[in-house]
């Protein structure tokens, strides 16, 4: 069965692909080979050929949802892909739209509804939160510098400055809002999230849920070693009942279908939870969760399958990755093909 | 505080390695607070700790008991021992 996996930039902000495409390789019920879907020549995942036998260029969506799929179909038609599982941010829009039309060639996704993907987007999540009795932190939406200044009545200092899609900066003081507001809007555009600060440790979620409201895992880490672009480099499964349950409760109040990521805070004060952030795909570290005894990659492509599967009832703790940089060495002819022809075939 | 009850989350290992599930947090600890907390796990209580203490180790009570109730403090403020 050949299985169509994006995100291979396995570089020093990873895209999930390598580890999902580890969890998958591994599960034994079913064999695969996997084809690599890449944005860039220089996707490491895909010069490593005991994971990707092969890997196709495609378009960004923004190039348009129709350019995407006439490449999509070109691949189909000479690889004959069962499954395709996207798993960055910001294609997820596109794949889930294309996903009808998908089917029709018989490539099978287990995806987000766009409405599930809006919701939890980082404009959204608080309202939907707030309606479900799940705590988030104080949150409003800023578009102008007047917004900005309106802040400091809403807030206390310090203050977490959101951009829409990535990044996040802490501001002690007006002035500093403003800087972060500037950079993270240039970057990512309007609006801007301002988010109330809370003190205590951040806790993170592997989850997958089956689009009726069940979990088929949960897996919880703790970060231990965060690099300067605020990712985890190294962490921990840990277990906290409340945690899973919150967990399981988020996954169940918006029936999510796919793999998740939910980031949590838990408040010094109160021992209390509050999510920041629900990320719509499996995170980079999720083979962590797959060592841990929950293979949540393999199980999303049972359920793309159809297959009805038994969610996993416990996991290991006291697991822990840590994660390293390591020169792959190819041959300058691999990237000749890949650049001149936008594809490759691993020997 | 004569009962003392360690966290059912805490796995300490024979090296003095500690390890809080809940939380993922990791301590180091020395032979003398392991004896301390394998004692606590063995459902020892306050004063038969303190009594082994005194006997197995060159220290005046006054001392000991501010030193095991700093301690104990400590397992406390990092969640380590639970109803305390």
């Amino acid at each position: 069965m050949k299985i169509a996996v994006t995100g291979l930039n396995n570089v020093d902000n990873p895209g999930p692909g390598v580890p999902v495409i580890r969890g998958i390789k591994e599960f034994t019920e079913f064999k695969s080979e996997i084809i690599g879907l890449i944005y860039d020549a220089l996707e490491p995942g895909s010069y490593i050929d005991s994971l990707v036998s092969g890997s196709y260029i495609i378009p960004y969506p923004s190039g348009g949802l129709d350019l995407l799929f006439e490449r999509l179909k070109y691949i189909h038609r000479k690889e004959n892909i069962e499954v395709i599982v996207p798993t960055l941010d910001a294609e997820l829009f596109a794949f889930a739209k294309l996903a009808p039309k998908l089917k029709e060639l018989g490539i099978k996704t287990f995806l987000p509804s766009t409405e599930q993907l809006i919701l939890r987007g980082k404009d959204k999540l608080a309202s939907f939160c707030k309606q479900n009795d799940i705590l988030v932190p104080k949150n409003i939406l800023v578009t102008s510098r007047q917004d900005v200044y309106n802040i400091s009545s809403e807030f206390e200092f310090p203050v977490v400055v959101k951009g829409i899609f990535y990044d996040a900066k802490i501001a002690n003081n007006l002035d500093e809002v403003f800087s972060a507001f500037y950079s993270l809007s240039s970057k990512w555009g309007l609006p801007i999230v301002i988010q109330q600060f809370i003190s205590g440790d951040e806790y993170n979620v592997s989850t997958l849920g089956d689009g009726n409201g069940n979990s088929i895992g949960n897996v919880a880490m703790k970060k231990l070693y965060i690099t300067d672009k605020g990712k985890g480099w190294s962490g921990v499964t840990i277990y906290d009942e409340k945690l899973i349950e919150l967990s399981k409760n988020i996954v169940k109040k918006i029936k999510w279908k796919s793999g998740a990521e939910l980031e949590f805070i838990k408040e010094n004060k109160t021992n209390k939870y509050y999510l920041l952030e629900m990320n719509p795909r499996f995170p980079a570290w999720v083979y962590l969760a797959v060592a841990a005894g929950q293979n949540l990659p393999a199980s999303l492509v049972q359920l793309a399958l159809g297959k009805n599967i038994e969610p996993y009832k416990s996991y290991e703790v006291g697991k822990l990755f840590i994660r390293y940089s390591w020169d792959l060495i190819t041959d300058l002819k691999q990237f000749e093909k890949i650049t001149v022809n936008g594809e490759i075939q691993n020997d | 505080m004569d009962k003392l009850n360690i966290s059912p989350n805490l796995a300490i290992s024979d090296n003095g390695f500690l390890f809080l599930s809940t939380t993922g947090e990791t301590f180091t600890v020395n032979e003398i607070a392991k004896t301390i907390l394998k004692e606590i796990k063995n459902g020892n209580d306050y004063k038969s700790i303190f009594k082994r203490l005194l006997n197995e180790y060159d220290i005046d009570e006054k001392t000991l008991e501010k030193d095991l109730a700093d301690f104990i403090n400590q397992l406390n403020i990092y969640n380590l021992i639970e109803n305390y």
